[in-house]
């Protein structure tokens, strides 16, 4: 199992622990990660607010290099996640966007490397019964609210992860790993991460919702596969406590983080200091 | 929901032009709401999606673009995915963006248009996001540097943020889109 790589700049920055925990479960389950070498920044959000060709040309850079190195692309942001899938929707719907690209880029390129997120290779190419073999504990029934958000599931015509009302891809996991997944309704609404540093009021609003929710329904933990809803329902508690008095004190924790421990890679290496709610309580409750 | 319009309008407004850019076919709206149901700042905004689209099938102008929604959009998407008529919502929303910046529509709240070219800025310098240097961009340009400055010395304690420009990547290769995106918006006009 080889993949081409391509971490995002979160990996160096706000999302480093995600970029740990992903490439030490990865060694634990035999997936070699083959870094994507100079890869660029995909552009995000104020791309797509700015410029169409913009937004396909700079996720199709690292496109075109995962082609010249004949691998399948693996992505653990997942807004990164949707742009690179973006990029190949545009380029192979719209001719005269893949030759601007192509001007953009100095050489064509087609749409055709396969982007996967790095969940779909724990479920698709790994598969459960081999990741259940290589477990060394048991989240010993830990009842874990799995939040997908925005850019995962959406727009399910381009990204076609999951099923974009109800995915269950992250519950899979956690029930294969011996937690409780929940059963609650905010799975897929929007933490508004994309307005963290323009409009943190309206953020507290919409990341309270779903704490509160979460909270409701008797989560002891979030699970989430995307850096901007990490830091989003992270970093924002201590806001919401200021601003509403609830105090929701969960740990917003990354699947890979919650996988790692299970395969028994220690805390360290899995980067959970970095969380800013403590995990501690999670750590304590495996066996 | 009524919509309050000049009655001497009659300039077909930015329909069209909104639908070129987003690639849609707003006539086919039936003004559901399902879009609002599903938003997740319809109940913060002065104006939800499927007013913003009845605006301008009843030929709105530029006065459209300084809508809070143009900024306060998440582009969560759920919209998109819900619209039986599968329009979406969210390239229009892109669009108006790109109008508003390009009228020099006055800055909302939050400067989230500053935002936006001093994110790109820092890609194009170094190829990947520098988060701290566009941080202080923003501050300065919106004058708000304490506004979470409290998180700052935790984050860069847990490394939660990195101190120095990111290395590795392709610049080159980043100059290249950045500049054959303009010489190319250039020619249109
Ligand atoms: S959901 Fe679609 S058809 Fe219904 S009001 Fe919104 S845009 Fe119009
Ligand atoms: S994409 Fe924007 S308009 Fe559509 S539901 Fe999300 S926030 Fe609302």
């Amino acid at each position: 199992m080889k993949y081409a790589y391509y971490p995002g700049c979160a990996s160096d920055s706000t999302a480093r622990e995600q970029h740990a925990s992903c490439s030490a479960v990865a060694r634990a389950l035999g997936i070699d990660l083959t870094e994507i070498e100079g890869w660029t920044c995909c552009g995000t959000t104020p791309a797509h607010q700015t410029d169409r060709v913009l937004s396909a040309s700079l996720p199709a850079a690292n496109l075109a290099r995962a082609q010249k190195m004949g691998l399948d692309v693996v992505v653990t942001c997942a807004a990164c996640y949707s742009m690179l899938k973006m990029a190949n929707y545009e380029v192979l719907r719209h001719p005269k966007i893949r030759e601007h690209v192509g001007e953009a880029l100095g050489h064509d390129y087609d749409g055709s490397v396969r982007v996967r997120h790095f969940v779909e290779v724990l479920l698709e190419d790994v598969e459960i019964d081999r990741i259940k073999k290589a477990l060394k504990r048991s989240l010993n029934g830990l009842k874990v609210a799995c939040y997908y958000g925005c850019l995962l599931v959406r727009p399910p015509e381009v990204n076609r992860f999951d099923n974009p009302e109800n995915p269950v891809s992250l519950d899979r996991l956690v029930t294969a790993i011996g937690g409780e997944s929940l059963d609650w309704p905010h799975k897929v609404e929007c933490c508004g991460g994309a307005l963290s540093l323009t409009r943190s009021d309206v953020v507290v609003k919409l990341s309270d919702a779903v704490l509160t929710m979460a909270r409701a329904a008797g989560a002891e933990c979030v699970a989430v596969a995307c850096p901007m809803c990490q830091i989003n329902l992270d970093l924002r508690q201590s806001d919401i406590k200021k601003e509403t008095g609830r105090d929701h004190n969960l740990p917003i924790i990354y699947i890979t983080q919650l996988l790692g421990l299970c395969l028994g890679i220690s805390a360290d290496k899995l980067g959970l200091e970095k969380l800013m709610v403590s995990p501690e309580r999670i750590v304590q409750r495996l066996t | 929901m009524t919509i309050r319009i000049k009655k001497d309008k009659t300039s077909p407004g930015l329909l069209r032009t909104v639908e070129k850019l987003a690639d849609v076919d707003l006539s086919v709206c039936f003004q559901c709401k399902k879009c609002d149901s599903g938003c997740p700042v319809s109940n913060l905004t002065g104006a939800p999606p499927s007013e913003i689209l009845r605006r301008l099938h009843l030929c709105a102008g530029n006065e459209l673009l300084a809508s809070d929604l143009v900024w306060m959009c998440v582009s969560c998407e759920t919209c998109f995915v819900r619209c039986p008529m599968g329009i979406d919502i969210p390239s229009v929303i892109d669009a108006l963006r790109g109008l508003a910046v390009e009228q020099k529509t006055p800055a909302p709240e939050g400067n989230m248009p500053l935002f936006n070219r001093v994110f790109l800025k820092t890609v194009e310098m170094f190829g990947r996001t520098y988060d701290l240097g566009m941080i202080v961009a923003h501050k300065i340009g919106t004058k708000t540097y304490m506004k979470d400055a409290e998180k700052f010395p935790g984050m860069l304690r847990k490394r939660k943020i990195a101190l120095l420009p990111p290395r590795g990547a392709d610049r080159k290769m980043v100059k290249r889109i950045f500049d054959s995106v303009r010489r190319a918006k250039e020619k249109q006009k």
